[in-house]
């Protein structure tokens, strides 16, 4: 803006700070209620403030679990692994993808890319039930691999290396073939590192979209060992007889919201890095 | 140190587009030849497919007597210079100088060894370390040549190189250029559609048109012996002014269109021309002022500093005559009036076919 007027910096804030309390003020409440009493939780209105159990509750939620649930750690290092696998593979699989789409001319390359493009309508709960048969088939039920392996092909990746790939000036691959880099060599030497931004945003989103998710666990993990931590919260809200732990189920989705929140603070660094450090 | 040669090379692109219409040169070690030519003339084309990038159609294409048409550009012993410098933007100026021999497995101690000297004739020793975005463009023109020279290439190969440079910047590149091959004396071939940078570079010059060579020969003969009417409008600045005229058979002429005459003395329109209809092609910087010849309206005087440009007009002709500044201060002109120009008689007519545009031969 070129004008500075009092009012509409006070109008701006104001949005900005309502925006703020409205995401913030349910984060509190669970802090809160993390902090209390399962009896304190219980009781309406719960008090805003700080309880006296955090320790307590925090130690439970990891070492024993609420109820009807296995222990934080376990389901952390499930959802770990899954959110990693789902990532990491992503990243791995699309970027080849797109490089083969790109840089090499072979029969079919269109009809290739199309049909990539093409799973983006193909989200993982339309083709749920198919995808589950092929799983069970093949015996991965209740293993890293089921969780993972279905999630990993990606469509949007791909299109957004794709994309990236298509701004690398065509001369700096000819350079490369000059300098005597073949196909492998160049996507190692220059390819790669010039993608480090867009693999580090990649690597933020994917993480948190396999951490996230739900659906799919569910389908396929029957044992208490494999839950991750997203499926572990709903167990933990308990139907039937037993009485929801509201305090340690607090306690387990603050744990739960610590991987996530971290990757995003450290991969900022990375991107801020990126952004400011333009290759081009 | 190596020779070139083509032999009758042609390229198609697929639905039978022909860019090059076939090229027969042979390039002697050492020798800096410069292609020139309007934009889409297949200059480039032809620079890479000698480069490995473009397939050849057909022909050979051979360095140092080895034909290199199916080879990897890796595998030619080129050495190229783009247009927009193509450095590795991750890479410091040491590494991008340093890949292609890394690539090569040299030994490290060679490697900094070489990339040392490019660097210290290139005046790059205290930027080793930087990132090509922390350059200016003549800098990372000079990377791109170290990384060039570093490979002792048996030819250079520049394609437009200092198109994004700054009119100074160019000057000076130019004559680093000029240094360099000087000292290493490597075969080089050079692109560009500039033709002050073609005359002043090379050695021999392709005049390229329409994917055929119109004419491939020293800077003076392409200035003084345009081989077709293209070349002649082409090389020179301002253009040669061409001027389509009947020939009696007394050797006295008319323009074509307007008929209008032109007082040049017969001794001076050779036999070959006689009761023919050419074009008459007059260098401005070979006219001159008030003499016998014909009589143009001036249209307007473009100064440039110490030269001026006087562009007449003469019925259905555009004439440009390159006058000094000092002689026009002296006699001044009016825009509007009309003046007597021709031939200084010292310097040869040039005359050429009307129909394939080809300069007339046996003069």
């Amino acid at each position: 803006m070129v004008e500075r007027r009092p009012w509409l910096d006070f109008l701006a804030h104001a949005i900005l700070i309502v925006g703020l309390i409205i995401v913030a003020f349910p984060l509190y409440v669970t802090f809160i209620a993390s902090t209390q009493t399962a009896q304190e939780v219980a009781n309406a209105p719960m008090s805003l403030l700080p309880g006296s159990h955090m320790v307590e509750n925090y130690l439970t939620a990891i070492t024993s679990g609420g109820s009807g649930a296995s222990p934080v750690g376990r389901m952390l290092w499930v959802s770990l692994v899954m959110a990693l696998s789902i990532a990491i593979g992503k990243i791995l699989i699309s970027i080849v993808s797109a490089y083969a789409v790109v840089y090499f001319r072979f029969p079919g390359r269109q009809l290739c890319f199309w049909m990539i493009f093409i799973t983006l309508m193909l989200p993982v709960e339309v083709r749920i039930a198919p995808t589950y048969q092929v799983v069970a088939d093949l015996h991965m039920l209740n293993s890293y691999a089921g969780l993972a392996l279905p999630l990993i092909a990606s469509a949007t990746a791909t299109f957004l290396f794709r994309q990236f790939f298509l701004t690398v000036p065509d001369e700096l691959v000819e350079a490369a073939r000059i300098d005597g880099a073949g196909p492998m060599r160049f996507f190692y030497d220059v390819l790669l590192p010039l993608s480090k931004t867009s693999i580090a945003a990649l690597f933020v989103i994917q993480f948190i979209y396999g951490w996230n998710q739900y659906l799919w666990p569910l389908l396929i993990t029957t044992k208490e060992n494999m839950y991750p931590i997203v499926v572990g919260i709903r167990r933990m809200v308990a139907g039937g007889d037993d009485v929801t732990q509201w305090n340690i189920t607090m306690a387990t989705t603050i744990l739960a919201m610590i991987p996530p929140a971290l990757v995003v603070i450290l991969m900022q660094k990375w991107f801020v890095q990126g952004l400011v450090d333009t290759e081009k | 140190m190596a020779t070139l040669s083509f032999k009758n090379v042609k390229k198609t692109y697929a639905g039978n587009i022909a860019v090059i219409h076939g090229i027969d040169m042979e390039i002697a070690d050492g020798e800096f030849i410069v292609i020139v030519g309007p934009s889409g003339c297949g200059k480039s084309t032809l620079m890479r497919m000698v480069a490995g990038l473009e397939a050849i159609t057909s022909g050979e294409i051979q360095i140092d007597g080895a034909t290199v048409n199916d080879l990897e550009p890796a595998d030619r012993d080129i050495a190229m210079v783009f247009q927009n410098y193509a450095l590795y933007p991750h890479m410091s100026v040491f590494d991008n100088m340093a890949y292609g021999l890394k690539l090569r497995k040299l030994p490290k101690e060679e490697i900094k060894k070489r990339v040392g000297d490019a660097a210290e004739i290139l005046e790059l020793s205290k930027l080793l370390d930087r990132r090509p975005r922390a350059l200016s463009g003549g800098q990372r023109q000079r990377v791109a040549m170290g990384r060039a020279i570093v490979r002792e290439p048996k030819v250079f190969l520049f394609d437009e190189p200092l198109s994004n440079l700054d009119a100074k910047l160019r000057v000076a590149m130019r004559l680093e250029i000029l240094k360099l091959h000087r000292r290493l004396r490597t075969t080089s071939l050079y692109v560009t559609h500039d033709q002050v940078e073609a005359m002043t570079l090379a050695h021999r010059m392709i005049v390229m048109n329409q994917g055929v060579p119109e004419q491939i020969g020293t800077p003076v003969e392409v200035f003084e012996k345009p081989a077709s009417v293209f070349v002649a409008s082409f090389i020179g600045s301002p253009p040669m002014n061409l001027i389509q005229v009947k020939v009696a058979g007394d050797g006295t002429m008319q323009t074509l269109e307007g008929s209008l005459p032109l007082d040049i003395p017969p001794t001076d329109v050779p036999p070959s021309v006689r009761g023919r209809k050419v074009i008459l092609g007059l260098r401005p910087e070979y006219m001159i002022l008030n003499t016998r010849g014909l009589s143009a309206e001036i249209e307007m005087i473009e100064t440039l500093g110490s030269e001026q440009l006087v562009h007449c007009r003469y019925g259905h002709d555009q004439m440009i005559v390159r006058c000094t500044t000092r002689q026009l201060t002296e006699a001044p002109l009016q825009p509007g009036s009309r003046l007597d120009i021709g031939p200084d008689g010292r310097h040869p007519m040039h005359w050429f076919e009307i129909d394939s545009g080809k300069r007339v031969a046996n003069l």
